[in-house]
């Protein structure tokens, strides 16, 4: 439970002038679920982008297990069969069926044998209740069920840890909670969660640790009680306030008030 | 007058066999060309925007004869081959701007998810990316393929015996250019109707299925 499978150490990412984040510092343990908080514009998705190696960072260092993954020469497609990522706007692969999507990269990145890549994708759209659209295209699919599809899709490579870059954002509000609901059971069930989101009823009963991030940097972080209920800092408190009475009226009155 | 007729139509086979070299020499340039451009950094960008440029500020007939000297000069081509495979050349660089556009509207994000699932730029560019563009590809590339259809006429110019080249023949013998050269029009009109209907056919056939 202590081992920590995913570790960022002082990363940085600039873009000309731009410091779109400095010195991050992040440790995720073994099934431990992670939720990345702030105001937009302050670097969440790109961390995520440096973490799996999608944007080349600007300093610092990603381990993976212990090993470092930024280290000069290491196979990056490799690691990223390990790190999961589900994105804002599900990127389904638009061509392929909710079965193929979730099978090619079984087949083609894990050269997994066909029977055997079948039967695995098959579990993984039952884990995320979508068997029964196992032969529907990305445009027959409705926006939760395809980014259910792309939970899927990410979880069939069994990965050490999953990233979710605002996974509910892009979506209606009625087709939210199916999605939150598949991301609760995989927290359950101890999968190793980093989720950049703004749904504070999932960051308070799902997270075990929540980081609030702005400017860049990470501001404060800690267990959802301690965020929620004693900031130690005005800023947290500020934010947390203004976001849930923006996402989730119900938990208005629950929140520590201003 | 059958037999005259039949003199253009053995020319259609000829035709037919410019186009067949033409098209597929294209496509495969055009499609290494516009990956290049799109995908092959810096250098290779400028490489390949530059051969776009000058290839379609040309006109064909010009670079026919060009590309047919140096062809039949160097590796001593036949008239047919080095016409036919000038013609490919030609038609690459629109091929390439067909293709480019179609990589470009499958867009960045499907290269991302495909990284994202481990695979490497090659594989995600061969399972991903090129069977959506090839899709989008195939509307305006069935307008390309009727124009090297209709193109393929320039060769004439080199003395391959193809359809215009018979009808001219025609013409200058019987004196009667209108049969000859009308009969020339129908047959490639005939040709382009169904080069046209058959890709349109093969873009309705792998559409991807949406909502409604």
């Amino acid at each position: 439970m202590t081992h920590p499978i995913l570790e960022a150490r002082n990363l940085t990412k600039i873009y000309g002038q731009n410091v779109i984040f400095k010195d991050i510092t992040l440790e995720v343990k073994e099934g431990e679920t992670i939720v990345i908080i702030g105001p937009s514009g302050t670097g969440k998705s790109t961390l995520l982008r440096c973490i799996n190696l999608l944007t080349p960072n600007d300093g610092g260092q990603v381990f993976l297990d212990g090993k470092e993954i930024t280290a000069r020469g290491y196979d990056q497609d490799e690691v990223r069969q390990h790190i999961g990522m589900v994105f804002q706007n599900f990127l389904l692969f638009n061509h392929l069926t909710a079965f193929d999507n979730v099978m090619i990269g079984l087949t083609k990145v894990r050269k997994m044998a066909k029977d055997r890549a079948r039967e695995k994708a098959m579990e993984e759209l039952n884990r995320v209740g979508l068997a029964d659209r196992a032969d529907h295209y990305p445009g027959q699919l409705s926006g939760g069920q395809q980014q259910r599809v792309a939970i899927a899709r990410a979880l069939a490579m069994d990965p050490r840890v999953m990233l979710f870059d605002e996974p509910t954002s892009a979506l209606d509000p009625e087709l939210i909670g199916e999605v939150l609901g598949v991301m609760e059971k995989l927290a359950r069930d101890r999968m190793t969660m980093l989720v950049v989101t703004h749904e504070m009823g999932f960051a308070r009963e799902v997270a075990d640790r929540i980081v609030f991030m702005e400017k860049g940097s990470i501001v404060e972080e800690g267990s959802p009680d301690d965020l929620f209920y004693h900031p130690k800092y005005e800023r947290t408190r500020e934010f947390l306030w203004k976001i849930t009475e923006l996402y989730g009226k119900k938990e208005k009155g629950k929140a520590a008030a201003p | 007058m059958s037999n005259l007729f039949n003199y253009i139509v053995q020319g259609t086979a000829i035709t037919i066999g410019v186009t067949l070299v033409a098209l597929p020499f294209g496509l495969i340039l055009g499609l290494l060309m516009a990956l290049v451009h799109t995908y092959g950094g810096k250098i290779f960008n400028r490489i390949a925007a530059a051969y776009s440029l000058l290839l379609r500020g040309v006109p064909p007939i010009v670079l026919l004869f060009i590309l047919y000297f140096i062809l039949s000069g160097s590796i001593n081509l036949s008239p047919f081959w080095a016409g036919s495979i000038s013609l490919g050349i030609v038609s690459s660089a629109y091929q390439m701007e067909i293709l480019r556009g179609a990589l470009l509207a499958v867009g960045g994000g499907q290269m991302t998810a495909a990284r994202a699932v481990g695979m490497s730029r090659l594989q995600a560019i061969q399972f991903i990316i090129l069977p959506q563009a090839l899709r989008l590809a195939i509307p305006p590339w069935s307008n390309e393929a009727s124009i090297v259809l209709k193109d393929s006429s320039l060769v004439y110019a080199l003395g391959v015996p193809e359809i215009l080249r018979r009808a001219q023949q025609l013409s200058a013998t019987t004196q009667q250019p209108f049969l000859a050269y009308g009969a020339a029009a129908v047959i490639y009109f005939v040709l382009v109707f169904a080069v046209n209907r058959g890709l349109d056919y093969l873009s309705e056939r792998t559409k991807l299925p949406t909502h409604s």
